[in-house]
């Protein structure tokens, strides 16, 4: 009988060591974590339309509820003007959800350009939009007042060849973006002010 | 206890008793995460940590630990160290974590580690068991790295990611494909055995 409430008790304590160690852990690591997986998996688009700022876009971030979703904005400084934010967008393609980031002027609501982050879309065909850089480079200067179209539907997008579907799916996914965009501007600009230098 | 056998404790995992080789111990990642120099490098430090840490814990606990219940125990504590090891890769070496994959969480039944809980610290002291997870440890990060510089010099005409040779270098592929790693660590073997007679 001895033996075994000696068992139960030691393994117990040792249980609640090793929880209480890893929660610790896990709560000053989770900041930082969170950092990593930001940069190595939206990192190299938010880089890439952020290009010139003077800050590092994924420290500088916020979020905004929008309904039932928190979208997440990163903010980029030129000038010592928080006048650039990326946020995320989605749009439908060929083969799934196509995940965009999406980079705004916010004085001129042009584009700052745009990257594709996740994708399913055919490789050599669809998954262009994500490579190609001539593709993603025509976005930038683009206004998001008016809707994304490729050129065969009457829009401005040139479409990447052999894959009008993916290439709709980005522009659907820019459009529908621009409309979030435009209700939360005002949010957008106040929250983006403070991290201004 | 005295100065030098604290020295042949730490010594012992480096030649002697290494563990890929001599004990042919620990053969899951040191086949896995040998293709490239860095992997196994990480992977023979985070293996380090945990096994000083649990040698170290194993120790203390030598006398309040029940033997019926002390492979659970170690199992928790080894558990414990390998979380705490994969929190921080995430936190600080977010690409050698990905590289690296599934198997941080497999140096919990890593047979290292258990073997060097159950079969040495939780007879021995805190100063032995220290030295001896230290030394464990340094031989296995030295073997993996050898392994991985042999197969990723050979395999991918690189080493740590720097271009050894030119251009028309055709890299021999087999190296960082599995049967490479049979291959090569059996030629490895020979070679210490060969060493070791005379």
């Amino acid at each position: 009988m001895r033996d075994i409430i000696k068992m139960i008790v030691v393994l117990a304590l040792l249980g609640a060591l090793s929880g209480g160690g890893l929660a610790f852990v896990k709560t000053s690591t989770e900041e930082k974590i969170e950092y990593q997986q930001l940069k190595f998996v939206k990192g190299p688009a938010i880089q890439e339309i952020m290009e010139g700022c003077s800050n590092d876009p994924i420290v500088d971030r916020f979020t905004i509820k929008d309904g039932e979703v928190e979208r997440s904005f990163y903010v980029g400084v030129f000038d010592g003007k928080a006048n650039g934010v990326c946020y995320e967008g989605e749009g439908k393609g060929f083969g799934g959800a196509i995940g965009l980031m999406v980079g705004v002027n916010l004085e001129t609501d042009e584009l700052l350009g745009m990257g594709v982050t996740t994708h399913s879309e055919t490789p050599g065909l669809g998954a262009r939009a994500k490579e190609d850089p001539s593709f993603r480079a025509q976005f930038k200067g683009m206004s998001l007042t008016e809707p994304f179209k490729v050129m065969t539907d009457g829009g401005q997008v040139d479409a990447v060849s052999g894959a009008t579907i993916t290439s709709r799916g980005v522009c659907a996914g820019l459009t529908q973006s621009a409309e979030f965009y435009g209700r939360l501007k005002a949010q957008i600009i106040e929250e983006a002010a403070a991290f201004a230098n | 206890m005295s100065e030098t056998s604290l020295v042949q404790e730490l010594t012992k995992g480096l030649w002697e008793e290494i563990p890929p080789f001599r004990l042919v111990l620990g053969l899951c990642p040191t086949l896995a995460v040998t293709k490239a120099v860095d992997t196994g490098f990480g992977m023979g430090l985070a293996l380090t940590f945990v096994l000083v840490c649990s040698n170290i814990l194993v120790s203390l606990g030598r006398k309040v630990i029940p033997p019926k219940v002390r492979v659970p125990c170690f199992i928790i504590i080894i558990a414990t160290f390998v979380v705490i090891v994969e929190l921080v890769m995430q936190a600080y070496t977010y690409s050698l974590f990905l590289r690296l994959g599934i198997f941080i969480p497999l140096i919990v039944v890593n047979c290292i580690v258990l073997g060097r809980a159950e079969a040495f610290a939780y007879k021995q002291g805190l100063g032995r068991s220290i030295f001896d997870g230290l030394g464990m440890g340094i031989g296995f990060t030295l073997s993996l790295s050898v392994l991985g510089s042999i197969r990723e010099i050979f395999g991918a005409g690189t080493w740590a990611g720097m271009e050894l040779f030119g251009a028309s270098f055709q890299p021999f592929t087999f190296m960082v494909e599995a049967p490479g790693a049979f291959v090569c660590l059996g030629l490895m073997l020979g070679v210490m055995n060969l060493a070791g007679k005379k």
